[in-house]
C-alpha cells in the first residue's frame, strides 16, 4: 500500500514537472503568451478553492456558500505581510521567496482561525441553514475589511509584490490537492463521507460528528486562506469586491458543473471554466449570457456534474461513488 | 447634534428634501426615520414573499429572484417609454403596473418550467446551481441586446413627488405609494393563500406533494403558480423601488435580492407572513444602522440574520421542524 501511494506521489510530481516545462517552453517560444500564463494561474488558484470546497461540499455533504470569504481574509494577510510588514524593496532576492511562503501560511492560519470561528457556533445547524450563514458570513468579512482603513477599506490594497510565479503557484496547487487526496482516503476522511452518507447513523456508530465537520471547514478555510495569497499576489492588487458572493458562486459552479466528490472534476471544471470565458471572448457582448446558458444545459443534461463522484485512476484511491439516494438530500 | 446632522446628506439613501435644522430634534429624526425604513422595507417585503414561497413549496432558494425584480423595473421602463410622454393618469399606470407583473410572472413560471422542473426530482444543490445559472443570463442576455445594452436607465417618475407633513416629520407622496401599495399587496396575497381554492391548494402542496396530487391536485400548476404569484410581486418591488431609486441597472437585482432572502431566513423561510415582518424589520434596521454609519449598514443585515439563526434558527415566526429518522 506505502509503495503504491509513493508511486502515485512520484506520478504526480512528474505530472508537474511536464506541463511547468512545457508550459514555460511554450511561452519561451512565444506561443503561450503572458496573458495566458495569468490564465493558468488563475485557473490553478481556482483549482484550490474548488478542490478545498469540495472537501466540505463534497465529502463531508455540508454547505458551505461563503468560501470567498477565506479567500479573502488570506489574500489581505499575506499582501499586508508582503507589502506593509515586509516590503519587497526591503529584502533582498534570496528571501523573497521563504518571506511569501511564510506570509502565505500566516494567510491560511488566519483563515483557518476564521474558519473555527465560524465553524463553532454554525456547524450545529443542519443543510440550508448552514448555506446561509456561511453566506451571511462571507459577506460580513467583506463589510468589515471595508472598515479598515489599513488596508485600505474599500478602495482595497494595490502595489502587492507579483511573487505567484507559475511554477510557485502549481507547485502549491500539487500540494494542495494530493492532501486532499489522501485526506479523503484518510480514516476521518472515510468518517466525512459516512457523514455525508447519512449523519444520524454516522453519530450512532460513534463518529463525532461536530469534531469531523469542524476539522473538515477548518482545514478548508486554511486551504482558501493559502488561494488566496497566491491570488492577491498573481493580479498584485486586492479589493474587497472581489471576494463578493460572485465569487463564492463562482466556485459553487465549478464544483457541481464538476461533479462532487470527485476531486478529477474539481480540477478538470476549475481549469475548463476559467478558460471558457476568454474562450468565448469573440463573442463579446453575448459571451456571459453564452456561458451562463452552457452551464444551465449542462446542470439540466448532467444533474450530477460532469464527474459525479468518480476519479480518474491517479486521483483515486478507494471508491467512493456517489449512491444514487444520498446525492438526491 | 450638528454631527450628526451633516452626516445626512453624505448617506445615499437620502435623497429626499433635507430636513431643517431647525426642527431637528431627537424623536422627529427617529420618526423620520422609521418612515424611511418602512419604505424600504416594502420593496425587501415585497420581494423576500417569493423566496419565502418558492421555498415552501419545492424547497429551493431560488437565486434568480432578485433578478426579476430588475426584469420588472425594465419591463415597466420599456412600457413607459412607448407612449409619447409619460402617462400622469391613475388608470393607465396601473394598466401598466398589471401588465408589467403579468409579463414579469409568466417569465418566472417559464424559468421554473425550462430550468427547475427538470431538476426537482434530483439532488437539490443542482437545482441551486442552475439556479445561479439562470440569475447570470438574466443579468447577462440583456446586456448583449441592442435596444437595452449595458448602460444605466433612469426610470420615469410616475409618481408626482409632493411632499406631505405629518406633525413634525415629512411624508413624500412616493413613500406614502409605495408603503401602501406594499400593504394592500399583501393583505390581498394573505387572503389568496388562506381563503381561496388556490390557496388551499398551494398550502396542500407545501405540506406533502405526494398526498395532494393523489388529492387530484394538479401539483405542477401550482408550483408554476407560486413562481408566477413570487415574479409578480418582484415585478412591482422592481417598479416602486425604480420610483424611488430612478437609476436602473442590470445588476440592480443581485443585491436587493441578497437582502430580501436574509429578510425571508429572518422571519422563517417557508412562510408568508414571516416574510412580511422580516422585510419591514431589516428595512427599518438597515435605515437606522445607515443613519450611524453609512459603511457599516451592509454589514448589519448579516449580522441581525446571524444573530437570529443562533438563537432561533426556525426565524421569526417559523415553526420548529423535528428531523425525523
Amino acid at each position: 500500500m506505502k509503495i503504491k501511494t509513493a508511486k502515485r506521489n512520484i506520478i504526480a510530481l512528474i505530472i508537474t514537472a511536464a506541463v511547468y516545462l512545457i508550459v514555460s517552453l511554450l511561452n519561451r517560444a512565444g506561443i503561450v503568451t503572458s496573458y495566458y500564463l495569468q490564465l493558468i494561474v488563475t485557473s490553478c488558484i481556482n483549482v484550490c478553492m474548488t478542490v478545498s470546497l469540495n472537501l466540505v461540499n463534497g465529502f463531508t455533504g455540508q454547505f458551505s456558500v461563503g468560501h470567498a470569504g477565506f479567500m479573502a481574509i488570506g489574500s489581505y494577510v499575506a499582501g499586508y505581510i508582503t507589502t506593509e510588514l515586509i516590503p519587497q524593496s526591503a529584502l533582498s532576492g534570496a528571501f523573497q521567496i521563504p518571506i511569501f511562503i511564510l506570509a502565505l501560511i500566516a494567510g491560511g492560519v488566519v483563515a483557518g482561525i476564521a474558519g473555527a470561528l465560524i465553524g463553532l457556533p454554525t456547524l450545529r445547524l443542519r443543510g440550508d441553514y448552514l448555506a446561509i450563514v456561511t453566506l451571511a458570513f462571507g459577506e460580513i468579512i467583506r463589510a468589515i475589511i471595508r472598515l479598515i482603513p489599513a488596508v485600505g477599506g474599500a478602495r482595497g490594497m494595490s502595489g502587492i509584490p507579483r511573487y505567484s510565479s507559475l511554477l510557485i503557484v502549481l507547485i502549491i496547487t500539487v500540494i494542495i490537492v494530493v492532501l486532499c487526496r489522501n485526506m479523503v482516503n484518510s480514516a476521518p476522511g472515510r468518517a466525512c463521507v459516512s457523514i455525508r452518507e447519512n449523519e444520524i447513523a454516522a453519530s450512532c456508530l460513534g463518529v463525532n460528528t461536530f469534531k469531523y465537520k469542524m476539522m473538515v471547514f477548518i482545514v478548508a478555510a486554511v486551504m482558501a486562506g493559502v488561494a488566496g495569497g497566491l491570488y492577491s499576489h498573481a493580479l498584485s492588487y486586492t479589493q474587497p469586491d472581489l471576494y463578493s458572493f460572485t465569487k463564492s458562486c463562482d466556485y459553487l459552479v465549478f464544483l457541481y458543473a464538476g461533479g462532487t466528490a470527485s476531486l478529477t472534476g474539481s480540477v478538470i471544471s476549475a481549469f475548463v471554466l476559467t478558460f471558457l470565458p476568454e474562450v468565448l471572448r469573440f463573442l463579446s457582448d453575448w459571451r456571459m449570457a453564452i456561458y451562463a446558458l452552457l452551464l444551465i444545459i449542462i446542470m439540466l443534461r448532467l444533474p450530477n456534474g460532469l464527474f459525479g463522484g468518480k476519479e480518474i485512476p491517479f486521483m483515486r484511491c478507494r471508491n467512493y461513488r456517489l449512491k444514487e439516494d444520498s446525492a438526491k438530500q | 447634534m450638528q454631527g450628526t446632522m451633516e452626516c445626512l446628506p453624505a448617506c445615499p439613501v437620502f435623497l429626499y428634501p433635507k430636513i431643517g435644522k431647525e426642527d431637528c430634534f431627537i424623536m422627529n429624526m427617529i420618526l423620520q426615520i422609521l418612515v424611511y425604513g418602512l419604505q424600504l422595507g416594502s420593496t425587501y417585503a415585497l420581494l423576500a414573499l417569493g423566496y419565502s414561497m418558492v421555498y415552501g413549496i419545492v424547497g429551493m432558494i431560488n437565486f434568480a429572484h432578485g433578478d426579476l425584480l430588475m426584469v420588472g423595473a425594465y419591463t415597466a421602463f420599456f412600457i413607459f417609454a412607448a407612449f409619447d410622454t409619460t402617462p400622469t393618469n391613475l388608470v393607465i399606470i396601473v394598466g401598466v403596473i398589471i401588465l408589467t407583473m403579468v409579463i414579469v410572472g409568466a417569465i418566472g413560471a417559464f424559468i421554473e418550467k425550462v430550468a427547475y422542473k427538470p431538476l426537482r426530482n434530483k439532488a437539490r444543490l443542482s437545482a441551486l446551481i442552475t439556479a445561479i445559472g439562470v440569475s447570470m443570463f438574466i443579468e447577462n442576455f440583456p446586456r448583449a441586446l441592442p435596444f437595452i445594452g449595458p448602460n444605466a436607465r433612469s426610470f420615469p417618475s410616475i409618481i408626482p413627488t409632493k411632499v406631505i407633513q405629518l406633525g413634525s416629520i415629512n411624508v413624500t407622496t412616493i413613500q406614502l405609494v409605495t408603503i401602501g401599495t406594499a400593504v394592500v399587496l399583501m393583505i390581498v396575497l394573505d387572503l389568496f393563500v388562506n381563503h381561496t381554492i388556490y390557496g388551499k391548494q398551494m398550502r396542500a402542496v407545501q405540506q406533502n406533494k405526494d398526498a395532494s396530487s393523489l388529492m387530484g391536485i394538479s401539483v405542477n400548476r401550482i408550483i408554476s403558480l407560486t413562481f408566477f404569484l413570487g415574479a409578480a410581486l418582484a415585478a412591482v418591488s422592481g417598479i416602486l423601488y425604480a420610483s424611488t431609486y430612478p437609476t436602473i441597472t442590470l445588476t440592480m437585482g443581485s443585491t436587493l435580492g441578497m437582502k430580501a432572502f436574509i429578510c425571508a431566513v429572518l422571519g422563517g423561510i417557508g412562510d408568508i407572513r414571516g416574510a412580511m415582518l422580516g422585510g419591514f424589520v431589516l428595512g427599518i434596521a438597515e435605515m437606522y444602522a445607515n443613519y450611524i454609519n453609512a459603511d457599516f449598514s451592509y454589514g448589519i443585515s448579516f449580522i441581525i440574520l446571524i444573530l437570529v439563526l443562533i438563537l432561533r434558527p426556525q426565524g421569526l415566526v417559523g415553526k420548529e421542524t423535528v428531523e425525523k429518522v
